[in-house]
Formats: structure tokens, C-alpha cells, sequence
């Protein structure tokens, strides 16, 4: 309005210049006028998208709108919205007809908690947010203007495919985000959350960025539905066995995580971001702290348990140890024998890094390979310093494994931790048995700091299988050579002595000592050969 | 590597920078022993009399360190028992010497007499004190000890015997002129035999065992189906908590209170009554809350209790610290109920009134000294409460055990007049092994009101996390109104709580005192997420976080759909992250205090009034704050969710009838059913032991069973699937 008056005003002025100039002025001004309330109706329409109905039947599903989504996830007022205007292309199938100011898609910048983010939002109420190729442009735009400043990009799926009537337009667009998906990768965090269907090609794009999560009950991801999926295998499989969050969460592994609803899952997106750097030029953030960093924790002390082959539950030790016991978890429900995810120590992000003797007495198998090696390296792509807390009885044996390939996901994380330059701090809380000792971020990978607790026992294998092939030909005495075998290695001081682990350190000093670590490794600077890529066992 | 582990774990409890691991194991143990043995003033520890060199104590937890605290300030040294499982118990710490006598099964390790005799000699222990359960009743144990010249530190083995015999001691004490419950005058041999004798005296009775306490082994029966079931229930548990499975039946006093006299003999003839407790406050004839004195006993009814009950102590040559149970109706009667030849859980708010040590008489006593107090030295100072805190779920039936790590733990040991009496510490682990027991909350005062009131303080400020605790239920009673004016029996909980208790009530002012503070916290924590210390993107457009207006909605209780979102609008004065001004539903509360976010409590005011609370849980989108003891699980979320959040939908909640699911974590005693079997509504499926109480399981609907999923033996966790019905 004010920039309106201001047009009119300087037409005003220019009248008595020249009254030939009058009939002109008029329909100069009526033209701006006439310009500026197109501009407010559009943006109107806009910010309806498809338009109440529809807005009313995505409610009607427990959902909100791709405006309401973006309402929610950002500090409020900070959203700058890209694009508003763009429309799409297409002319067949009448389509020219049915045009929404901004297509199917909300893009934009933003900021959380201060910090700038680039996100899109798919808009399900508009042609069931199916990717036209204006939808893909706009994404793609806000992509490239991410990695120009250096800053993370959150997608909001919600969209029904691709946009029929464009045809080849429509697989266009979807390469294009891939591309861009491909080249942000490593240089701006990359996180998708699904909060309807994202089938066929769609599901390709969350799963290149580095998180993907889904809301329960109400996303799917998957590569052909239940219909399709009857018709070539004659299989009977509902959308929620098929790819709903339970399926993704628990058994495929493609996502990091799910929430309970649209507004549980936003809530939680803000959270995690506050973890992340905002890009791999920017140090892991450091956020003003309440958790005093020397803070004694003495229930460190008695978590392991005195029985050397009893359970304990490794969150515990996490929980405890890191600020507030603030722990962002990734992937909570899948491979839970090795637990990994995001918190603070003394403020400053980290990533933590644990073998779980709950489950699986905490081996290293298939998925926990995979699980622990990708957050690895998301972690050294952004400066995130990894914290290793080691309790891992060795590889699974057995042939699922084999067959599976458990040579090749293995070396995944031997691969993520070896290559990793950012501050390694190792603590091995019990069992740090053959390959797997290497494997998770021993002083031979380059570890920064290992620490070994006094209840640590560094060795080839334990007792019973040591003995059973040292003294297979001795088996009357075997209990007396397992004792021995406990007494010689069943300890940390093989590995002490051999400065495989830098210090043996009271539990309950674990906290200090890392803060401490921490501040001193802020200054580390570790490069890797040049090198187009390394080829990562895939 | 368990005694290296040791040094390692003293070591790391002089808590500073410069710990290194003890490598010898000359190392002194530290232990803090600075007890404020201020409260015992009458009779105070003599340091010249003579007493034992050494003495063992054959019990576990908060008992056991009880008794070694009053040793070593007698400068006694002590000897622990222990299972394998306690070998880092902080019995084990304070004492000693320590010995392992066992796996972690009592009846393997505590409950071994044989194995506790051997270490008594290994040691050279003088003595035994026996504390409470386990062998503190055993007359075997006691006999055999003075067979090898050791002494039992509990009454001589012919008392326990008479008194601990609850058919023998009705006869005693009926002799002795002490007032009697009408009964049935011997042992009940099986079924038909209780159901029988109930009908004779009349329903309601009571069916307990012989050798029972404590309320385990203990059922009450209004017909002759609970009369069955509660037989065999009581006899099951009374064989596996006592070895002793006798029963017995007697009159159940409708509505009574239970008042009991504390006594004190000793092998002189001398004998002492100190006053009674009040332990009206049970669940399933587990005591919760007790207090001394009683307020509704008067100082005749006093004179008179106590006289009876040194009658009682008296003629059975009683040498000890012992109870003496009453029930007492509403006219002031009172039956004797039983003789308790221990030392009590609750003694604790006797020594509060008394200012008697009973662990350091009963040493003396047991010693063979005289006591050196008549009764008109024993005062009656003040008043006391003992909060029994439990892990256990008090949303269940007013309490299911639990279990867990204490990832968190914080004793209110700062208030005045607190005493906290327990055998754990932050990091122990509350396991199915034993009473789930974490600490009696002892609190005294001048007067009633001021001992409720440091109470109610106590538990404000008592922090346990990992376990589910009663704090909520104890925090709630000691708020109520009946609890306040004395007026209680045995019946009050579920007379106060009919329908179970289900967390603080609130009314609107305390509500919007709870919105206020979970949005002022909420605040402080968004404020914060944005004081970056190394993201310098934003300098220019950088907004001081704490100048800037916080916008939310709010509800209570969180599940969406129950509560009623608010709009609140929190803003710091003046950018001061200690002064937050919280508008909502048209009024301002101011909420002041350092809102650490980190801190176990947060010492706050709302309106300038002192408001003690504890941040449980800070979920994206929800704070879980602590008021008046129970949690309150607030959403506080941007102020535009509230009329998003309508849309949420509610999610399915399983179909609980048709399952039968572990309550908590125990072991399957029994299974009652196998699939295929029709089961009718009510029907008991499966028996689960924990904590050493037996609850039986019941079919939630009438119908088929589908799986049974466990077998007797197995262990279970809480919330597991142990039968389905089709």
C-alpha cells in the first residue's frame, strides 16, 4: 500500500506538467493500479495453493498444508518466500485452464533459531503436489542458492508423483533435483521429511540427502505401490506394510527416524537442525551451555556390569555423559545394536558413536555397519567431532551374514572411520574384541584421543573361544586356561602398554576429559591425499 | 579385577581433576561417615563402655547401612554380606570388611544361614544384627549363633520364638492381659479348613502367615472364594518369602487405624516402651507413610499401650528392641495384633521423638549392658514422618514395583529436619531381586504441621530419574486434607483415591501456574538454542533473544484433544534471563529464578512464592515439569499450532482386553492356561512374581487363548505380552 501511494503520487505531480499528457497518466495509473491488485490477488491465491476444499480434505487426513508445515518449522516471520508467481507450462490435457500461482510447491528461505536455511514444500492441494517441471526448478533454485551461501536445505514431501501431463518434462525435473541433490551432497546438510506419499521416482531424492523422516500413519515412501506390487508379484501388501514408517524406521533402513504427527515431526526437525553446522566450511556450532563441562557423573561408575557378560544399555552411558542427556538419535529403531546420533558436550555438536551390548550383545553386523558408517561420514563431511563409546564383542558370525556380504558393508565403517579427519575420541567401556576393535576408530585409524575404562578388555577374542583353539588339544584343562587367558588379556593393559589406548580412566571423569579433548582438538588439522574420490566399498 | 574395580570407583568419588587409579589396595576407602549424630541426644554414645570388636550384619540396602553408620560411630567394625549382584552395593562400601555369600536369589545368598555363619567365623564377627526380613526373625539362626558364642543383636531365640509364632504369641499376650482381637486359636491346615473358620468368626477375617510381616504373605477375605484364592496365595508367598508357610485367621477390624508401641529391654529385667508410630497409611498392608506420634492417641491411651506392651515384653523375657502392633477402632480400643521382635523399617521417626539411637541400644543391650534410662527420661520431642519411597509405579493400584538404573539421583539431605535413611546411590540399579525400597524420607519437627511441611519440602526437592517412584503418591498425600488433619485408617487410600490415584489435582490457578512455568522454561530453552557461540552469519540481524516476545500455545495434559490449548505470551524484563513475565488466559504471573536448563531442581517463584520444580523431560514441543510431586507433561508450541494441532489425529490405542500383558518386571510363578483353553472374564491366567509379591493375572474378556508366550521360571519386562486371547 505504501508503495502504491507513492506511484500514484508522483503521477499526481506529473500532471499539471502537460495535460496531453493526462489521458496516459490516467490509464498509467489505472494500469498501476490495476498491476498492484493483480499482484495482491495472486499472492492471495497463492497462499491458498489448490484452495479451501482442498485445504479442508488435507486437514481431513490429519495433515497440514504445505504454508502451515513451513509455519511451523521456521522462527516465526523469517520465511522468504521464492518464486510465488512461477506457474507451470504444460498445455495438454487442458491444463492451460488450471493454473495455481506457484504450482505445486512452497520454496523458500528461512531461519531456524537465527540460522538460514533453504527449504521447499510440497503442495499436496495442488495438483496432489505432483513434480512439474516448475516444481523441480524451484526446487533446484533454492538448492543451488543453499550451496552458494552454504546452508542447509529441508524438503517437505507431500506429493503424489510426477506431474502426468508433462510427461518427459516431469522425469526432467526429478533428474534435475537428483543432480542437485548429488552435488549438495557433502557441501550443505540435506534433510527430507515425508509427510504424505513419495512413490516411484519421488522416493530417489530423500534418498540422497542425509536424513530422511517420516511421519507415522500418514507417509509412505516406496518404488511402486500396493496395486502394482499385485499386479507383477501377486503379492497382498497394504500401503503402511509396504512403506509406511514402521517399515522404514524398523526393517528397510531408509529412514533416520518418524514422529507421531505433522507437528511433532517439525518440532523435532528444528531440534536436529540446531545440531548442524550449516555447512562443510562451518565448524560444528557451539551453542551456550547449562551442563557444567567438569561435571562428575557417577552413575558412570557402575553402569558396565561387574558380570563381564551381562547386558547394559549403552544410552545410558550417552545419555549421562553429554549435556543435559540431550541426545538427538538417528535411526532409534533399526540395527539398535549400534546406537548413534547427535548431542552437545560443553555446547559444541557432536556425534556419538556406540556399540549397544542390549542388543545383539552390540556386534557389528550388515545393518549396524551400515547404520554407523553413514552417520560417520555426515559427521566428517561437516566438522562434526565423533565420539566412539566401544563395547562390541566382535563381527556376527554366521552365514545370513556371509551370504550378505558382511566382508563388504563391514568395511563401509572401517572405510568411514579410517578416512574420517575430524576430532576422534574413543572410549572402550568393555569388549573391544578382534576386527571390530580395529574397526571402531582405534588408535590405528588415526583416533584422537582412546581411552580404555577399567573394566576394558582389549583383545583378539574372549576367553572361551581363545582357549578352544589355542588348547584344542587340551581340553581337560580348558577352564584353567581360560582363567589364564582372562588374567593375561581380559583387561586394559595389553593395550596400555602398547599405548593403544592413551590413558585408563575413571568412568565418572569421562565427561571432563572429553570437553577437555574437545577444546584442545579444535585447532586439529588432519588432510587426506588429494583425490577426485575415494571409492568407498559400496 | 572386582578389587581393582573397587579402589577405582573410591578413587573416583574424591571427585577432582588429579584421580588417578589407586594400584595399591593399602588404599584407604572414603567414606563419608560425618553423620549428624546430633539427633540422638538422649543417651548418647558412652565411648568408654565396653562393646563388641567386630559385628556382621547378615541384610542388604538401606538396613544394613543403617546399622553399620551407628557401629562405626560406636567405633564397632563392621563385616557385609552380599550376593554377587551387591558387590558394588554401598553396604559393601561403608563396611569393612565384605563377603560374598551368593548369587543374587535371597534364598541363595541372604536367606543362607550356613553361608552367613561361615563368614561370621571367617571374620571373627562378634556378633550379628540381623536388621529386618531376611533372618532378623529366624530362630534357627539365632540359636545356632549362640551355639558358637556369637550373639544375635535381636531378643533371645525362645522370645522370637513365642513372639514370632503368631499363634503362640495371641496365647502369651492373652495371658499377659494385653486387649485381643476375637480368632481362631491355632493353624489353618488347608482350603477348607480357612474357609471354615472364617464363617465361624465371620467375614470379613484375615489370613496371614504365622511367620509373616511386613504385609507379604497376607490377604483379606470378605467370601469364600477370596478366602480360598487368598489362602493359597499367602501360603505360596509366605513359603517363599519366610520358608514358613503356617496360616492363620482371624477377625478383620473393619476401618481400624494401626498404632504401634516401640520397646526396648534389656537382659536385666529393664524394659521401656518409646512411644508409638502411626502406620494407618498402607497399601495391601504395606505401610506408606508413618508418623510418631499418633494424633489420635491421647497420653492415657499412651500410658496404657505402652504398659501392655512392656507387660507382653516382660513375659516373654523379651532383651531387645521389638514392636508391639495394635489395631485400634474408632472408639479408641485397641487389639494386640502382633509382636514384631526386630528392629522396624520405620524406627527411624521413633529416634526422631526420642532422640534414642535403637541401633546403638540394641548393640549395648545385646552386649549385656543395662539400660541406662527409666521411662520417665524417654521424651517425646516433637513430631516425625517417614515417607517410604518406593520404586514403584503409584499409578497402579498405589504402587507396582518397578525397576531400573538410578540415572539420576539427588537426596533433599539440605532441608532441615530431613533424614534420609537408604542403601543406594546415583547409578544403582533397583533390580526384581529384592524390596524395591530407595529411601526412608524421614522429616521432623516442632510441632505436626512443621515435621508435613519439611516433608512436603523433602519431596519437592528429591530427585530420581530411571525409575518410576511413589513420590508422586506420597507428595499428593502429604498435601491432602484428611492426611493434614489426622483424620486416617488403614482405609484411607482407597477411600481418598476410589478410583486409584491419579496424580495431583489441579485447580485453574494451579494450572495456569503450571502453563506459566512450562512456557517461561520453554522460553529460556528456545532463547538459549539461538546464543551460538561460533555462527557468525547473522551478525547484523542478530535479535537479542531474551528482548524478544515468545509466542505459544500451551495445553495440559498433553495428549491433544483432552487438554485446552492456551495462547501464552512469555517475555523476559528488561532482556533478564531470570525475570520472565508469562501472560495467559487474561492474567500475568511473574516467574523469576535461574532457569537451568541443566539442574536436577530448579528453585523458582511464581508471584514472588517459592516454587520448587524439576525439569523430567524437555521434548521438542513438550516440557515435562515436577508439581507437587506429580508430572505434568505440558505441549508448549508456537502460537500458530494451536489451531493446527485440532487437525492432529489421535492415534489407535491397543485393544488392552484381549491381551494380558506383564504389569511390570518379575518372573512367571505360575500359567495357568494353555492355547486352546477357554478362559471366562476374570479368570486368573498367570501368577507374577516380583519384589517378592505374588499378583495374580486375569483375562480381560471371556474367550479362547490364542498364545501363551511364557513359562513358569521365565523373567519379564514391564509391558510384555504374556497371553492373547483370540
Amino acid at each position: 500500500i505504501k508503495m502504491l501511494s507513492r506511484y500514484a503520487r508522483s503521477a499526481l505531480f506529473s500532471l499539471p506538467k502537460s495535460m496531453q499528457m493526462a489521458t496516459r497518466a490516467t490509464s498509467s495509473i489505472q494500469h498501476t493500479l490495476k498491476v498492484a491488485e493483480k499482484i495482491e490477488k495472486t499472492r492471495e491465491k497463492a497462499l491458498l495453493g489448490g484452495g479451501q476444499k482442498r485445504i479442508d480434505a488435507q486437514h481431513k487426513r490429519g495433515k497440514l498444508t504445505a504454508r502451515e508445515r513451513i509455519e511451523l518449522l521456521v522462527d516465526p516471520g523469517s520465511f522468504r518466500e521464492y518464486d510465488m508467481f512461477a506457474e507451470h507450462t504444460c498445455t495438454d490435457f487442458g491444463m492451460q485452464k488450471e493454473k495455481y500461482p506457484g504450482d505445486s510447491v512452497v520454496t523458500g528461505r528461512a531461519q531456524i533459531a537465527g540460522r538460514t536455511v533453504f527449504l521447499f514444500s510440497q503442495d499436496f492441494t495442488v495438483f496432489g503436489g505432483s513434480l512439474s517441471s516448475i516444481h523441480a526448478k524451484k526446487i533446484v533454485k533454492i538448492m543451488k542458492d543453499a550451496m552458494l551461501v552454504g546452508a542447509p536445505v529441508i524438503g517437505l514431501n507431500d506429493s503424489g508423483g510426477a506431474r502426468i501431463q508433462e510427461g518427459v518434462e516431469s522425469l526432467a525435473g526429478y533428474a534435475d533435483i537428483f543432480q542437485a541433490n548429488v552435488m549438495a551432497s557433502g557441501v550443505v546438510p540435506q534433510i527430507s521429511l515425508i509427510m504424505g506419499p513419495c512413490a516411484g521416482g519421488a522416493v530417489y531424492s530423500p534418498a540422497l540427502t542425509d536424513f530422511t523422516f517420516m511421519v507415522r500413519d500418514t507417509s509412505y515412501l516406496f518404488i511402486t505401490g500396493p496395486d502394482v506390487v499385485k499386479a507383477v508379484t501377486n503379492e497382498e501388501v497394504t500401503q503402511e506394510e509396504l512403506g509406511g514408517a514402521k517399515t522404514h524406521t524398523v526393517t528397510s533402513g531408509v529412514a533416520h527416524g518418524a514422529f507421531e504427527n505433522d507437528v511433532d515431526a517439525l518440532m523435532n526437525i528444528r531440534e536436529l537442525f540446531n545440531y548442524l553446522p550449516l555447512s562443510n566450511t562451518d565448524a560444528s556450532p557451539i551453542r551456550a551451555c547449562d551442563d557444567p563441562w567438569d561435571r562428575v557423573v557417577p552413575s558412570l561408575d557402575t553402569v558396565v556390569p561387574l558380570e563381564s557378560t551381562a547386558a547394559y544399555n549403552m544410552k545410558d552411558v550417552v545419555l549421562s555423559l553429554v549435556d543435559e542427556g540431550d541426545f538427538f538419535e538417528i535411526m532409534p529403531d533399526y540395527a539398535k545394536n549400534i546406537v548413534v546420533g547427535f548431542a552437545r558436550m560443553n555446547g559444541r555438536t557432536v556425534g556419538i558413536v556406540g556399540n549397544n551390548p542390549k542388543f545383539a550383545a552390540g556386534c557389528l553386523d550388515i545393518n549396524s555397519s551400515i547404520k554407523g558408517a553413514r552417520f560417520v561420514r555426515f559427521c566428517d563431511a561437516f566438522n562434526v567431532p565423533i565420539i566412539t563409546l566401544v563395547d562390541v564383542p566382535g563381527f556376527l558370525p554366521g552365514t545370513s551374514q556371509e551370504y550378505g556380504g558382511i566382508i563388504r558393508h563391514g568395511a563401509k565403517l572401517l572405510y568411514a572411520y579410517a578416512e574420517a579427519t575430524v576430532p576422534k575420541i574413543t572410549v572402550i567401556t568393555r569388549k573391544a574384541f578382534g576386527g571390530a576393535y580395529d574397526v571402531m576408530a582405534s588408535k590405528h585409524l588415526r583416533g584422537d584421543l582412546n581411552y580404555a575404562w577399567p573394566t576394558a578388555e582389549v583383545a583378539v577374542m574372549g576367553a572361551k573361544g581363545a582357549v578352544s583353539i589355542l588348547f584344542r588339544n587340551d581340553k581337560d584343562n580348558a577352564a584353567k586356561h581360560e582363567e589364564e587367558y582372562t588374567e593375561l588379556f581380559s583387561n586394559p593393559f595389553p593395550a596400555a602398554v602398547r599405548g593403544f589406548v592413551d590413558d585408563i580412566i575413571v568412568p565418572s571423569e569421562t565427561r571432563r576429559r572429553i570437553c577437555e579433548d574437545l577444546n584442545m582438538l579444535e585447532s586439529k588439522t588432519l588432510k587426506n591425499p588429494a583425490k577426485k574420490h575415494g571409492n568407498i566399498p559400496l | 579385577r572386582m578389587r581393582v574395580l573397587a579402589c577405582v570407583r573410591f578413587a573416583a568419588h574424591k571427585g577432582l581433576g588429579q584421580v588417578r587409579l589407586a594400584s595399591s589396595s593399602s588404599q584407604k576407602k572414603y567414606v563419608d561417615l560425618r553423620e549428624d549424630r546430633g539427633i540422638y541426644t538422649t543417651d548418647p554414645i558412652n565411648y568408654n563402655e565396653a562393646k563388641f570388636d567386630k559385628i556382621l550384619i547378615a541384610n542388604r540396602g538401606e538396613i544394613a547401612c543403617r546399622v553399620i553408620k551407628t557401629a562405626r560411630a560406636m567405633g564397632i567394625k563392621t563385616v557385609a554380606v552380599h550376593s554377587d549382584v551387591d558387590s558394588n552395593s554401598l553396604h559393601v562400601r561403608l563396611a569393612d570388611e565384605a563377603v560374598c555369600v551368593g548369587p543374587a536369589p535371597t534364598s541363595q545368598s541372604y536367606l543362607r544361614v550356613d553361608k552367613i555363619l561361615q563368614a561370621v567365623k571367617d571374620t571373627g564377627a562378634q556378633a550379628v544384627h540381623p536388621g529386618y526380613g531376611f533372618l532378623s526373625e529366624n530362630t534357627h539362626f539365632a540359636a545356632d549363633l549362640e551355639k558358637i558364642g556369637v550373639k544375635f543383636v535381636g531378643p533371645n531365640s525362645k522370645a522370637i520364638l513365642d513372639m514370632g509364632d503368631k499363634i503362640n504369641s495371641k496365647k502369651i499376650a492373652a495371658a499377659a492381659k494385653v486387649n485381643m482381637i476375637p480368632g481362631f486359636d491355632g493353624e489353618i491346615a488347608d482350603e477348607d479348613m480357612c474357609v471354615k473358620v472364617a464363617n465361624d468368626i465371620g467375614y470379613p477375617v484375615m489370613i496371614k502367615a504365622s511367620a509373616g510381616g511386613g504385609g507379604k504373605g497376607m490377604r483379606i477375605a470378605w467370601n469364600d472364594k477370596e478366602a480360598r484364592e487368598g489362602y493359597s496365595l499367602s501360603k505360596q508367598e509366605a513359603k517363599s518369602s519366610f520358608g514358613d508357610d503356617r496360616m492363620l485367621v482371624e477377625k478383620f477390624i473393619d476401618n481400624p487405624r494401626h498404632i504401634e508401641m516401640q520397646v526396648l529391654c534389656d537382659k536385666h529385667g529393664n524394659s521401656l516402651w518409646l512411644n508409638e508410630r502411626e502406620c494407618s497409611i498402607q497399601r495391601r498392608n504395606q505401610k506408606v507413610i508413618e508418623e510418631a506420634p499418633s494424633s489420635f492417641v491421647t497420653p492415657e491411651m499412651r500410658r496404657a499401650m505402652g504398659e501392655q506392651s512392656v507387660q507382653l515384653a516382660r513375659a516373654v523375657g523379651y532383651d531387645s528392641a521389638g514392636t508391639v502392633e495394635f489395631l485400634v477402632d474408632g472408639k479408641r480400643n485397641f487389639y494386640f495384633l502382633e509382636m514384631n521382635t526386630r528392629l522396624q523399617v520405620e524406627h527411624p521417626i521413633t529416634e526422631s521423638i526420642t532422640g534414642i539411637d535403637i541401633v546403638q541400644q540394641m548393640l549395648r543391650v545385646s552386649y549385656g549392658h543395662k539400660l541406662n534410662l527409666t521411662q520417665e527420661q524417654v521424651p517425646l520431642q516433637g513430631w516425625a514422618f517417614e515417607s517410604r519411597v518406593y520404586a514403584e509405579d503409584p499409578y497402579k493400584g498405589f504402587g507396582l514395583p518397578s525397576v531400573g538404573r538410578l540415572s539420576r539421583y539427588v537426596e533433599p539431605n539440605h532441608i532441615e529436619g530431613v533424614r534420609c535413611d537408604s542403601g543406594i546411590r546415583e547409578g544403582s540399579e533397583i533390580s526384581i531381586y529384592y524390596d524395591p525400597l530407595i529411601c526412608k524420607l524421614v522429616s521432623h519437627g516442632k510441632d505436626r504441621p512443621q515435621a508435613l511441611a519439611r516433608m512436603r519440602d523433602a519431596l519437592d526437592g528429591y530427585v530420581i530419574r530411571g525409575v518410576t517412584h511413589n513420590i508422586p503418591l506420597l507428595r499428593d498425600i502429604c498435601q491432602e486434607q484428611r492426611f493434614n488433619e489426622g483424620r486416617i485408617t488403614t482405609k484411607y487410600l482407597p477411600e481418598v483415591y476410589p478410583e486409584g490415584f491419579m496424580g495431583a489435582q489441579l485447580n485453574v490457578d494451579e494450572q495456569d501456574k503450571v502453563l506459566a512455568m512450562a512456557a517461561a522454561l520453554n522460553a529460556r530453552k528456545i532463547a538459549r538454542s539461538k546464543q551460538f557461540k561460533n555462527q557468525k552469519r547473522q551478525r547484523t540481524t542478530y535479535v537479542d533473544p531474551y528482548q524478544m516476545t515468545f509466542k505459544f500455545v500451551a495445553e495440559l495434559p498433553a495428549e491433544e484433544g483432552q487438554g485446552k490449548a492456551v495462547a501464552v505470551e512469555v517475555k523476559f524484563d528488561k532482556g533478564d534471563d531470570k525475570e520472565a513475565r508469562v501472560t495467559l488466559n487474561g492474567k500475568t504471573i511473574a516467574i523469576s529464578g535461574d532457569m537451568n536448563l541443566a539442574q536436577p531442581i530448579i528453585d523458582l517463584k511464581a508471584d514472588g512464592k517459592a516454587l520448587t520444580t524439576q525439569i523430567v523431560g524437555k521434548k521438542a514441543g513438550e516440557i515435562t515439569v515436577v508439581y507437587k510431586g506429580t508430572n505434568f507433561k505440558v505441549k508448549v508450541l508456537p502460537e500458530h499450532a494451536i489451531e493446527y494441532i485440532k487437525h492432529m489425529k489421535p492415534k489407535a490405542k491397543v485393544d488392552l482386553s484381549s491381551v494380558v500383558l506383564s504389569p511390570m518386571p518379575g518372573a512367571i510363578k505360575s500359567v495357568a492356561v494353555k492355547v486352546g483353553d477357554m478362559v471366562s472374564e476374570g479368570q486368573q491366567l498367570i501368577v507374577i512374581e516380583a519384589m517378592k509379591m505374588q499378583n495374580g493375572l486375569h483375562a480381560g474378556k471371556t474367550g479362547k487363548v490364542k498364545s501363551v508366550t511364557v513359562k513358569e521360571g521365565q523373567t519379564v519386562d514391564e509391558g510384555e505380552l504374556l497371553v492373547e486371547l483370540e
